[in-house]
């Protein structure tokens, strides 16, 4: 309990150190970010979530808040690296003919800026910091041509994009007299389990000034996870668990029906 | 209602997985089809990785089969010895099945290959059981006896295997080489394609061996239950793909299903139903190979490496 209550302590004090070199500058002002939920659990009625992002803008020395403050938050799963196919119609019929391989995929990923993102920030920021979906690196492992792996790097997204795990919600964060912010980010129902990672990032004349990490878990709790967990550490009783209860169901339903007499 | 299923990794409404057993329950209690055919391609196109569908249907005609079995045991319905070969050959099949899949796997064509294997058989099985039951109910509607199903009572290949075996409730004396080998067919179809392979035994009974009509659909489901049972274990064991919440979901539908098709089966005269189930599976291939041809939604698809 209380290795728990330490850690999470401990957590705003390592935010505050990755942000020390750009307050260093002094002059910029610093970010104080919450988010309202640090573990989502995902149950038997998980139908999604929302999460909720906000904070404060702290301007140094008691200026007055900046009215041109722009926020981008950006959510990340952890990455995987995948292997993409590409269909083809080969003698009249859709086969997979060619693939390509990405060394590190986020699995899920989610920006909400205050603004369209092409007048956020410079291009060339906008890829440093992996803000915008077009702007991921997902680390091509062919050595195809570049106008090939950009082929599979749209369809990719594409893919992506049309199940949720990839969005951009412009406009989905506030920002309130320069000094508050707040984003509400959906989280789709497919959501992969395992450790997220939330990049607020403060905004000013297209330049990036300040930026806050927080971390959140997502989980299956309960009988869902009980379910997952058995299937992967005892496959063995986990199967004959599946044929037991389906042998039983079978048997009971025909025992109901009054098929089976004595 | 929506309920999240933990191994699939997404949420449906429960409802409607019931109802899809219940539907696949009644044609299994009528027909002696685990019903496999239609699960596992409309479970794939509500949204479940194909790899969790064909695991978990596999799961869900254990069940189904249990009921009819033991309905069709009490009217002997059921030849056991037939049932034990079919069973030991499809042990084997879905062994060699397990390695094929994952050799597909590594090649990226197991999708088309497992489009592929539905559309040739179910159009072939399809296609000959309209016809014979065409014939039949034409001939019932004309006053005459129904053709003979078989025209040769024993197919010349299969009289020329060695060491006979006399299946008593089959009414045959022939090799049990022959079932042998038909049994580890449909075990790898049902490793590949989550079927149990009840709609190729069935025909394949029928119309190749002469078994006795009385014995088809019991003998049927008999090995369905055993092969889908070892099929959920080695999905359990290699793929780790069996949902327990979808395959319960199906099971509730499905078990009460073929209670309630058992029961209508006993109303519609068998030829008429034959015609129905070789409808349904046309429909199906048809619908397969369309889904080949035209251009598919997702030209990309992702595996985790």
């Amino acid at each position: 309990m209380s290795a728990r209550f330490s850690a999470r302590r401990r957590r705003p004090l390592l935010a505050l150190i990755a942000c020390l070199p750009l307050l260093i500058g002094a002059s910029e002002p610093r970010l104080v970010p919450d988010v309202s939920n640090t573990q989502i659990d995902i149950a038997y009625s998980f139908t999604g979530a929302e999460l909720l992002l906000f904070g404060a803008i702290l301007y140094p020395g008691g200026r007055a808040p900046a009215p041109d403050t722009d926020v981008a938050v950006v959510i990340k799963g952890p990455a995987e690296p995948l292997l993409v196919r590409e269909k083809a119609k080969v003698a009249g019929i859709w086969i997979n003919h060619a693939s390509e391989r990405f060394r590190s995929v986020p699995s899920f990923y989610a920006v909400a800026t205050s603004r369209p993102l092409d007048r956020l920030v410079s291009p060339r920021t906008a890829a440093i910091y992996e803000i915008g979906i077009d702007n991921l690196l997902l680390s091509p492992a062919n050595g195809a041509s570049a106008s090939e792996q950009a082929r599979f790097e749209s369809g990719l997204i594409d893919l992506k994009r049309s199940t949720g795990l990839y969005a951009e919600h412009v406009g989905g964060v506030s920002v309130r007299e320069g000094v508050l912010y707040r984003a509400l980010v959906p989280i789709p129902a497919r959501v992969p389990v395992g450790q997220y990672t939330a990049e607020t990032y403060l905004i000013r004349n297209g330049h990036v000034v300040a930026v806050a990490t927080r971390e959140i878990s997502i989980g299956k709790s309960g009988f869902e996870r009980f379910v997952a967990q058995a299937a992967q550490d005892y496959p063995a009783l986990y199967g004959l668990a599946a044929i037991l209860a389906s042998l039983l169901m079978g048997f009971g339903a025909a025992l109901a029906f009054g098929r089976v007499r004595r | 209602m929506h309920l999240y299923l933990p191994i699939a990794g997404l949420s449906v409404n429960a409802l409607v997985i019931v109802l899809l057993g219940g539907a696949v329950g009644i044609l299994s209690g009528m027909f002696g089809v685990g019903g496999g055919f239609l699960t596992t391609p409309l479970l794939i196109f509500y949204g479940v990785p194909p790899a969790v569908a064909v695991a978990s249907s596999a799961t869900q005609i254990t069940g189904t089969s249990v009921s009819g079995v033991l309905a069709h045991s009490r009217r002997q319905g059921v030849d056991f010895r037939m049932g034990m070969v079919l069973v030991t050959g499809g042990a084997v099949g879905s062994l060699a099945g397990g390695f094929l899949f994952r050799l597909l796997q590594k090649t990226g064509q197991i999708d088309t290959i497992i489009n592929l294997l539905y559309v040739a058989l179910l159009g072939w099985i399809g296609l000959a059981m309209a016809r014979e039951s065409v014939r039949a109910v034409l001939a019932a509607r004309e006053g005459k006896a129904p053709p003979p199903i078989t025209n040769v009572r024993h197919r010349k290949w299969i009289a020329a295997l060695p060491f006979r075996w006399r299946f008593y409730g089959a009414g045959l004396y022939i090799s049990p080489l022959a079932p042998l080998l038909l049994g580890f067919v449909t075990g790898l179809l049902t490793v590949l394609m989550g079927v149990s392979g009840g709609f190729v035994l069935v025909p394949a009974m029928l119309y190749l061996f002469g078994v006795s009509a009385r014995v088809v659909v019991g003998t049927s489901l008999f090995q369905g239950l055993f092969v889908t049972a070892t099929t959920t274990l080695v999905h359990s064991l290699t793929t780790h793909a069996v949902d327990l919440v979808l395959a319960g979901l199906l099971l509730i539908g499905s078990v009460i299903g073929a209670q309630i098709g058992s029961a209508m089966v006993q109303r519609v005269r068998p030829e008429r139903a034959r015609m129905m189930l070789a409808l349904i599976v046309m429909a199906v291939a048809i619908r397969m190979a369309i889904g080949l041809t035209w251009r598919p939604d997702a030209i990309y698809t992702v595996q985790l490496l």
